[in-house]
């Protein structure tokens, strides 16, 4: 297994930005899913729903905002 | 001048496939947000730099100033083109930011809202406008000044609102929380609310525009290295030109996002300042 770590050319930081993104990609994709279900089901709540949609894809963002700037940051 | 219209620091004329210097793929790198330097004063030992950036972000504060001047100078009852245009912006903050966000007693804060979402919607734009492509807001500096404006902003609404002690115990420890959870949840709201807020407020917003400019750059200098007299380097120029119109359209979308969660954001943030309750 160390033979093969070693064996990874490249840049890591490309590596440590695809793994920071996995859980944003979930999170974002469940924020939204929901917000358009929720839409569906009662439009008359658009703008609260849209305005805490938004909110809630902010947070879930800044993680992989986080993870692609760190490799800038820490080369 | 050659600064304002270089395209990229790393692309050299003549450096295509296969051609005769054999030089590969020119990868753009963090470099391409380094500008030459315009001018440059000394104010009591500080010395100024005046680049790029600096010039961009002058520039749209002076079309923001004089635009919003003109529009409501005169306001008329039956409002003429350039008013109801103005109008127009400032019904979209107040309805779809403030009020939604914050209510009646949001009404104080639109200018500011007002202010910020034009500010940084313009100068994100400026991402993509011909001749300049570039957002300043790619370089941390500017969005770190807005993020701090924020965050004294409603750090003081706070405190003078609810009083230091009531800011911090309502910040701290939200109603109907068991007592033993406080022991972790305490922390960390103060920390979430003093420190995380403003820096990611800041994070977010540079490395949206950081990425689209990197972006648009590696499809802009793919396109001219691949342009080659073979197959792959004709279809693969198509194809890069054909992504830098995509992306051109994306980053528009996402300025405009970008500028409105921010100001959301920071709506929200004012209005957890105001209300007593969490």
């Amino acid at each position: 297994m160390l033979d093969l770590i070693a064996e990874v050319s490249g840049n890591l930081g490309a590596i440590g930005y695809g793994l920071a993104a996995i859980g944003p990609g979930i999170g974002i994709g469940i924020i939204f899913g929901n917000g358009v279900q929720a839409i569906a089901r009662q439009p008359e709540a658009y703008g609260v729903i849209r305005q805490n949609m938004f909110i809630g894809f902010a947070l879930a963002e800044a993680l992989a905002l986080l993870g692609f700037v760190a490799p800038f940051v820490f080369t | 001048m050659a600064s304002l219209v270089d395209l990229s620091a790393s692309w050299a004329p003549g450096c295509h496939l296969g051609g005769d210097n054999g030089c590969g793929f020119p990868a753009p790198g963090t470099e391409i947000f380094e500008f030459g330097k315009i001018a440059e004063y000394t104010i009591f030992g500080i010395t100024f730099t005046i680049d790029k950036p600096v010039i961009l972000v002058l520039l749209c504060s002076a079309l923001i100033i004089v635009f919003f001047t003109v529009a409501f100078a005169k306001p008329r009852m039956v409002p003429g083109r350039v008013q109801s245009m103005g109008e127009l912006c400032y019904v979209f903050i107040r309805d779809q930011i403030s009020r939604e966000t914050i209510g009646k007693a949001g009404d104080k804060y639109i200018a500011f809202l007002f202010s910020l979402f034009f500010f940084v919607f313009l100068i994100n734009f400026m991402g993509i406008f011909p001749g300049a492509q570039f957002a300043p807001t790619a370089l941390f500096v500017y969005p770190v000044a807005l993020a701090v404006m924020v965050w004294l902003t409603y750090m003081f609404i706070g405190l003078k609102k609810q009083g230091p002690i009531k800011f911090f115990t309502n910040m701290m420890f939200p109603p109907g929380v068991p007592k033993p959870v406080l022991v972790i949840l305490a922390p960390i709201e103060f920390i979430s609310n003093v420190i995380i807020r403003p820096f990611t407020l800041a994070i977010r917003l540079m490395a949206n525009m950081f990425a689209g400019h990197l972006l648009l750059t590696v499809f802009i200098v793919a396109a001219l290295y691949l342009a080659s007299p073979s197959v792959i380097g004709v279809l693969g120029t198509a194809a890069s030109g054909v992504m830098v119109v995509i992306m051109t359209g994306f980053e528009f979308l996402i300025e405009g996002l970008q500028a409105y969660i921010f100001t959301l954001l920071t709506a929200s943030y004012i209005a957890g300042s105001l209300s007593n309750e969490h």
